[in-house]
């Protein structure tokens, strides 16, 4: 659906790595364009017509994001250049400074690296011990298994709200119910799932939640965290500078400005920001349920056909997103995702960033089709084709 | 050279790649090696004595075009002095990066003379042979 707004798939051309990054429609490129050509400024300091203008469409996305993700104050809303800044300002800026030793982290070998390095970098700094919840027979994240690994030394939990390779949907209102019960910090990282279901930061209660604008067809280098008021408060910056200061003086005092303005310090990526609310607008008006439905009833569509295929292993057929992870047998991933380029569609071969997963999975790298609003069945088709052609795929990539 | 025959040499070295297997023997010197730029990783171990190189293993993830060229590779490098092996590396990478090279020293290497021209496999082709580099340099210490 919505086609026709992505100027990019006017072509022979099928996009499947959704997951690393959507396309962007038109609308949004041309609101990024009408910044730079129309009213160009820095925010929150001119007098003049631009600079006002700048700082109303700035400060709106603010907004936008609070609706979006059911938030219940814009204030909680901090823009940040992605996910992984997001993620490390919580561990970081927050956890750093309130975990002890013996404290546990709880995160799930599917992570991607951004929810599983920085709890480690602070582990190897005496805050807190990583441990992993277990993944059932499906390589997917139960609650019953998040009851299981709580003990009374566990702080936090930070889960992907869906995992990027398994594409498992995780239960976040459940497992934020019993993280309010036994006291537990909740942090989610929606990177995955903001675009593609329902976000409700507030029915689910986490404490923090991180996400991407360029995986939601907006623009790259722009991301949001968001934090619950009181913890915002609590938490530092990592970065200081100008914008986010009250004052500061020649005898070393100084004094910040409250959140979200004093984790934004610099010029923000304006473009961006303003490009994100256009992003989450486009989203808006498809909607999110009809997107995740159109996006998973063609991964079914998908492993109907692949069951029929003995030549190929897929890892993740009981998860309910669009996302397929398998391995054409005795085929490398990256072969395999050469021969797909061969007829002009790409997907994503490797270990997509969740490098503890092949504990699970006893395979290192998949290769990875993730589908989106604007893939049709046709594009399926073509790939199903390609894939039952593959007996002559070393005469195409070698 | 033939098309057939060169990707009957390629797959035939990536599917039963030789000297496959990593040893437990401290007299060999052990290197991981992988791209940025994709998701190839190799270790090579090599054993050198009295300047010549006596073995050489690996083991590993790797494309058809980074295994197979692994495995020749090694092949070529087997039995040979240090200075020799360095030939025979420089002049791999040069036809790799389609600069000047003695094709008449690089054997079965040859069949990769193609690979300039899909860019992303460059780096596959190059793996083994910054490994090989890496563990010759590691022994002048």
């Amino acid at each position: 659906m919505n086609r026709d707004d992505f100027p990019i798939l006017n072509g022979d051309f099928i996009y499947f790595d959704n997951s690393a990054t959507t396309l962007k429609p038109k609308c949004v490129v041309d609101k990024m364009v009408d910044y730079y050509s129309k009213y160009t400024s820095n925010i929150h300091r001119g007098d003049y017509d631009n600079a006002i203008k700048t700082n109303e469409e700035y400060d709106r996305v603010r907004d936008i994001v609070k609706d979006f993700i059911h938030a219940s104050d814009s204030k909680e809303i901090v823009f940040t250049s992605g996910a992984t800044e997001s993620l490390n300002m919580v561990a970081f800026g927050f956890f750093k400074n309130i975990l002890k030793e013996n404290d546990e982290v709880l995160l799930t070998m599917a992570e991607h690296a951004s929810n599983v390095l920085p709890w480690q970098v602070l582990e190897k700094d005496g805050c807190g011990k990583v441990k992993y919840i277990p993944l059932d027979e499906n390589h997917e994240l139960t609650v019953e298994n998040v009851k299981k690994a709580i003990t009374s030394n566990t702080k936090v939990i930070s889960i992907a709200h869906i995992s990027n390779v398994v594409g498992d949907i995780r239960d976040i209102v459940e497992i934020g119910k019993i993280c309010k019960e036994k006291n537990i910090y909740f942090v989610v990282d929606a990177a995955q799932s903001v675009s593609h279901i329902e976000v409700d930061v507030v029915k689910a209660d986490v404490s923090f939640l991180a996400f991407s604008g360029h995986k939601m067809v907006g623009p790259t280098g722009v991301g949001v965290l968001y934090g619950k008021s009181e913890l915002l408060k609590e938490m530092l910056p990592l970065k200081y500078g100008g914008g986010m200061n009250q004052s500061f003086e020649i005898d070393g005092s100084y004094l910040l400005k409250e959140a979200p303005i004093k984790f934004e310090a610099g010029t923000p990526p304006i473009a961006e920001v303003i490009g994100l609310g256009e992003a989450i607008k486009f989203i808006q008006r498809i909607g999110v349920a009809k997107i995740h439905e159109h996006e998973y009833s063609l991964k079914k569509y998908l492993l109907d056909a692949l069951a029929d295929m003995s030549n190929i292993v897929v890892y993740n057929k009981n998860s309910k997103s669009g996302i397929v992870a398998f391995n054409i047998k005795g085929v490398f991933p990256q072969d395999t995702s050469i021969y797909l380029n061969h007829y002009h569609i790409a997907i994503r071969a490797g270990n997509h960033c969740a490098k503890v997963l092949k504990e699970e999975l006893n395979i290192k790298n998949t290769c990875r089709v993730s589908l989106y609003l604007y893939n049709t069945k046709e594009e399926v088709d073509k790939l199903i084709e390609v894939l039952k052609n593959s007996e002559d795929i070393f005469r195409v990539v070698i | 050279m033939d098309e057939v025959v060169r990707r009957e040499i390629i797959l035939d070295n990536y599917q039963h790649p030789m000297h496959k297997g990593l040893v437990e023997d401290s007299s060999y010197i052990k290197k991981n090696t992988n791209n940025d730029s994709c998701i190839d990783n190799i270790d090579m171990m090599m054993k050198i004595k009295d300047g010549i190189i006596e073995d050489i293993v690996f083991d590993g993830e790797a494309c058809s075009i980074c295994t197979s060229a692994t495995s020749i590779l090694i092949r070529n490098l087997i039995g040979k002095t240090k200075e020799e092996a360095e030939i025979i590396l420089n002049n791999y990478q040069n036809m790799i990066n389609e600069k000047e090279y003695d094709k008449d020293i690089l054997g079965e290497l040859n069949v990769y003379d193609q690979v300039y021209k899909q860019p992303n496999r460059k780096t596959c082709a190059l793996l083994p042979s910054r490994a090989a580099e890496s563990i010759l340099k590691e022994s002048d210490k």
